[in-house]
């Protein structure tokens, strides 16, 4: 079987064993996001404002969250190395990782966004567009997340250290992301946010898994 | 010479705050990190000078 | 391959060590008479702005801080990048000793420009496509210094901070590109920094003055810097003991 998608099998499958960890990020997302009107007043016009931008914010924490544990328990039993010594290459190793995190942590991101645009009176229109974003923002920052963790193996604070490295490197994500929604909802096409999500898609898939298996291979 | 005064000159033409709130960071900052640096460096130079001294006292 | 040698002559740390001990005196001299010099022709000989009044002698001092926070970014990634690529230990240590320079410069940077933004524009801050870069550029260099100092092992933090830094650089014009759009997607603001009316002389020669001010001074704190990391990491070295015996 292609060792990549052995390495994915595993990984789904482990999480599955946990389905109440696997589920922490989402829950979080929706939590967090929930605060934001509690916080900021329940007026209808601010919230369908401020409500691309909350839950691409979000989105980003959560899909931090749940980074640690990317490599974090096959480094510590030393299956990590172990995988990074097979046949299966180090971007090979970086790409399955990914594309499992993104699984579990980004689609169900992306399936529960309708709900937050609702909670937020998003339109529609205005909640598709959100999903499209994610649709094409998870994945990178899954990719870039894989990079942060791999750089962070085994620190004592690597939560705090993961985000602190990656958001900056994801602002772009967020700001053309969110930007999208704001600029359908204030009558301008959106088309040129989406493009340069997809641009930014390609880039980081042919960059951060050669960037990932470098860091592992620096941090094991 | 564009100072009639020196009471002109740090009132700065009602900016005063301002520019010297930006020079007093940036001149309190450019003192303070030279004094960090040479300080680094002394302990550097006295760690070295502690290990080399437990070495001769064996 | 005659040449090389001689290329890399300061690459061995005693060899710099020997070099900075002998520079440093020399470049805040530098720094502090072009830093005089240049306050000078920017307070009594460049006149009062038709525009921002006094308001506008910021610049002196804000521009210089933000050009070196950009280059000291990309001096950094390229030592650190270096030090990498050809497992050489100094050129890590010059990117370490990079980091907290480069920090400040970025703070001051965004510090004079907020205290020049209040008079001029009336907000404190923007989010504007400059600020918003140069504020994540700030975020960058705490991420590689809080990433090289988490590690206890120094090569791999070297290598991790190498990574890191790179990855930085390469997302700097994205980012800049990025907020500079989302700006000008959303009708920026109708204000301009690079707006001003074409500088008096005078101007550009303060601003020029001060320019070489903060690269000399920051020399001079980087290569102390670097100086007492090269002790640091180089203690058991056989130059090193000898050093401090000779300077006891």
């Amino acid at each position: 079987m292609n060792p990549m998608l052995a390495l994915l099998a595993r990984d789904l499958r482990l999480a599955s064993r946990r389905p109440a960890e696997a589920l922490l990020p989402v829950v979080f997302f929706v939590v967090a996001a929930s605060l934001f009107p509690l916080g900021v007043g329940p007026e209808a016009n601010t919230l369908k404002t401020i409500a691309p931008g909350i839950v691409w914010v979000c989105a980003l924490l959560s899909s931090m969250l749940s980074l640690g544990s990317m490599y974090g328990s096959d480094y510590a039993d030393g299956s990590l190395e172990q995988m990074l010594i097979s046949s299966m290459s180090g971007f090979e190793l970086a790409v399955a990782k990914c594309f499992a995190h993104w699984l579990m942590t980004g689609v169900p991101l992306l399936l529960v966004s309708p709900l937050l645009g609702l909670l937020f009176g998003l339109g529609w229109e205005a909640i598709g567009l959100l999903a499209l974003g994610l649709l094409l923002g998870t994945p990178i920052l899954s990719m870039m997340g894989g990079m942060g963790a791999a750089l962070t193996l085994g620190l004592r604070n690597s939560a705090v250290l993961i985000l602190l490295i990656v958001l900056p490197l994801c602002i772009p994500v967020l700001i053309f992301g969110a930007g999208a929604v704001s600029a359908a909802e204030a009558g301008l096409a959106p088309d040129g946010h989406f493009y340069l999500l997809g641009a930014m898609l390609l880039l980081t898939s042919l960059g951060a898994p050669v960037a990932t298996a470098a860091a592992l291979r620096i941090s094991v | 010479m564009n100072w009639n005064s020196a009471s002109d000159f740090f009132a700065m033409g009602g900016y005063g705050l301002y520019v010297w709130g930006s020079y007093g960071v940036t001149a309190t900052w450019m003192l303070l990190e030279p004094v960090l640096a040479a300080r680094r460096h002394r302990a550097a130079l006295q760690a070295v000078r502690e290990t080399e001294n437990e070495g001769e006292e064996r | 391959m005659k040449n090389l040698p001689r290329l890399f002559y300061f690459a061995a740390p005693s060899r710099f060590y020997w070099l900075a001990s002998k520079a440093v005196p020399w470049l805040y001299a530098i720094a502090a008479a072009f830093a005089v010099w240049g306050l000078y022709v920017g307070f009594f000989v460049a006149p009062t702005d038709a525009t921002q009044g006094d308001s506008y002698r910021i610049i002196f001092i804000h521009v210089p801080a933000a050009w070196m926070s950009m280059v000291i970014y990309l001096a950094m990634a390229g030592w650190a990048a270096f030090g990498w690529a050809a497992n050489a230990r100094l050129a890590s240590m010059m990117a370490r000793a990079l980091a907290p320079t480069g920090a400040a410069f970025t703070f001051l940077a965004l510090w004079t420009g907020a205290f020049w933004g209040k008079p001029t524009w009336g907000a404190w801050w923007v989010w504007d496509a400059r600020l918003t870069s140069e504020l994540i550029l700030l975020f960058l260099y705490l991420g590689f210094m809080a990433l090289v100092e988490a590690i206890d092992d120094t090569r791999r933090a070297d290598h991790a901070g190498a990574l890191l830094a790179i990855v930085g650089a390469v997302n700097v014009p994205i980012i800049y590109f990025s907020v500079r759009w989302w700006n000008t997607l959303h009708q920026g603001s109708s204000i301009s920094m690079t707006a001003a009316p074409k500088m008096a002389h005078a101007m550009v020669e303060a601003m020029l003055l001060m320019t070489v001010a903060f690269w000399a001074y920051a020399f001079a704190v980087v290569f102390r810097r670097c100086s007492a990391i090269v002790l640091e990491r180089e203690r058991g070295a056989d130059w090193v003991q000898a050093l401090a015996r000779k300077e006891g």
